[in-house]
């Protein structure tokens, strides 16, 4: 096992957060920073996930360093039955650092228990995907100037959305008040409003998308309301288009409130709030690459140009 | 005759263990995790007998067999109620509660298909709370099973 690993936010408490997310601050200042030449990274991608990979592959070359890997577990040897014990510990021997996406839930966990190499979880089925947590918090803090006492309605899948799950996890240590938005069949699972009421989080749930929550927030978080999680399709006809954002929406929002979709969109932004500078999405996906710089670069312990001064 | 015969069948029990108080519903899940089904000793199984607080117990009697504290603390996942005497020369030398442990290892089988867990060679490992039910965890997908329904391997 070993610590410096990244599987989870659960993992991370509030100093490691702000640790990471003024790393990615420094690189956002600091694109050519060179601090990876000479390392080598592996992309370990048994599923298939063209964004996350790009992003992870970005930041290790904007970084000056270097990838080995797959994306795809067909072209891997997995497919020829080899354990992921097996893989993980072949691959170590190779690189100093592993970015792993896989299919099956808990399988970064435990790639990080056969070997010594730090494991980076870029997503492990429907359980965690830490990076994407850190630039939504990086993004938010980024728009917003803080992370604490401020107001962050989610809307769409909030049942099955990981983001929306792990967002909720990491602000718990910052006072957010929550406006979950969403049907009755795709609400926030009882386990992430048990955490907020542990924590003294003021929530709300309700399953209209109206103005007054859209007005009230800092942040409007929008998901991806998946077809086949309905099992009616004429269900899903009349949910989909009950959590779209259209620009008219946001005409009495707060000057400052920023727009979060996790991406790929599909029909929940409309394609005219694109414009509004209040849509955050693109530049959300962006910050990605410096939360990634971030984690990399803490999980191999390197430190920072500024700190040595 | 056959009355006392049966009665001290049961009840002589020189060196030995007798775990009692298992809810009846998870009797032969403590055999199974005792590893009895094969034993050449002798062994009395007792099931659905009258308990005060239980409603419903049972009673696994097993002679010339001690266990380790490892093993009950097993027996804890699916019977927490359950009490472990220790029989040596017809007295009970010690008689203790099964107390959980915090780590429950290769024992119980994570209810998520999805598991990695369930798809590789290796050992579960579950993160256990007995407040107020027994509650098991999977380190490794973070699915929730309570004791009573955990399937174990």
């Amino acid at each position: 096992m070993n610590s410096r690993s990244f599987v989870s936010i659960e993992d991370i408490g509030r100093p490691q957060i702000e640790a990471l997310l003024d790393r990615a601050a420094f690189f956002e200042a600091h694109p050519d920073s060179r601090l990876l030449e000479g390392k080598l990274v592996a992309t370990l991608f048994f599923e298939p996930s063209t964004r996350t990979r790009l992003s992870f592959e970005t930041a290790v070359n904007r970084l000056g360093g270097r990838i080995i890997g797959f994306s795809d577990a067909a072209t891997s040897s997995t497919s020829k039955g080899e354990t992921l014990k097996d893989t993980i510990k072949m691959v170590a021997n190779y690189a100093d650092l592993i970015v792993m996406r896989h299919h099956l839930e808990g399988a970064a966990r435990y790639a990080t228990e056969v070997t010594d190499i730090p494991v980076v979880n870029a997503g492990d089925g429907a359980n965690q995907h830490p990076s994407q947590t850190l630039l939504d918090l990086y993004s938010i803090r980024k728009t917003q100037g803080r992370l604490d006492n401020l107001t962050v309605a989610m809307v769409g899948d909030l049942k099955y959305g990981r983001t929306v799950h792990s967002l909720v996890q990491a602000l718990r240590f910052y006072n957010p008040r929550f406006i979950f938005i969403s049907s009755p069949e795709l609400r926030m699972p009882e386990q992430y409003l048990q955490l907020c009421r542990d924590n003294g989080i003021e929530y709300e749930e309700r399953s209209d998308f109206g103005a007054d929550a859209i007005n009230a927030s800092d942040i409007l978080y929008m998901t991806r309301v998946q077809r086949e999680r309905f099992t009616d399709a004429m269900e899903y006809e009349r949910v989909k288009n009950l959590y779209t954002l259209r620009n008219d929406m946001l005409a009495e929002s707060k000057p400052t409130l920023r727009v979060l979709h996790p991406l790929p969109r599909i029909n929940e932004i409309a394609l005219d709030v694109d414009d509004n500078p209040k849509a955050y999405y693109f530049e959300q996906a962006r910050n990605g690459v410096y939360a990634r710089q971030a984690i990399i670069t803490s999980a191999l312990n390197i430190e920072l140009p500024h700190d040595e001064h | 005759m056959s009355t006392d015969k049966k009665h001290l069948a049961v009840a002589a029990l020189r060196d030995g263990t007798v775990i009692d108080h298992i809810p009846a519903a998870a009797l032969f899940k403590a055999v199974r995790i005792l590893g009895l089904e094969n034993t050449s000793k002798s062994l009395t199984i007792g099931n659905n007998l009258a308990s005060g607080h239980l409603g419903t117990k049972g009673i696994i009697k097993i002679a010339d067999t001690f266990f380790t504290d490892d093993v009950f603390n097993r027996i804890a996942v699916i019977a927490p109620t359950a009490v472990v005497n220790t029989i040596r020369n017809y007295e009970v030398v010690e008689k203790r509660r099964v107390s959980l442990p915090a780590v429950i290892e290769g024992i119980v089988k994570c209810p998520n298909p999805k598991c990695i867990s369930n798809n590789e060679p290796m050992r579960t490992r579950f993160e256990a709370s007995d407040s107020p039910e027994v509650t098991l965890r999977c380190h490794y997908c973070r699915r929730t099973v309570a004791g009573k329904d955990a399937e174990i391997i």
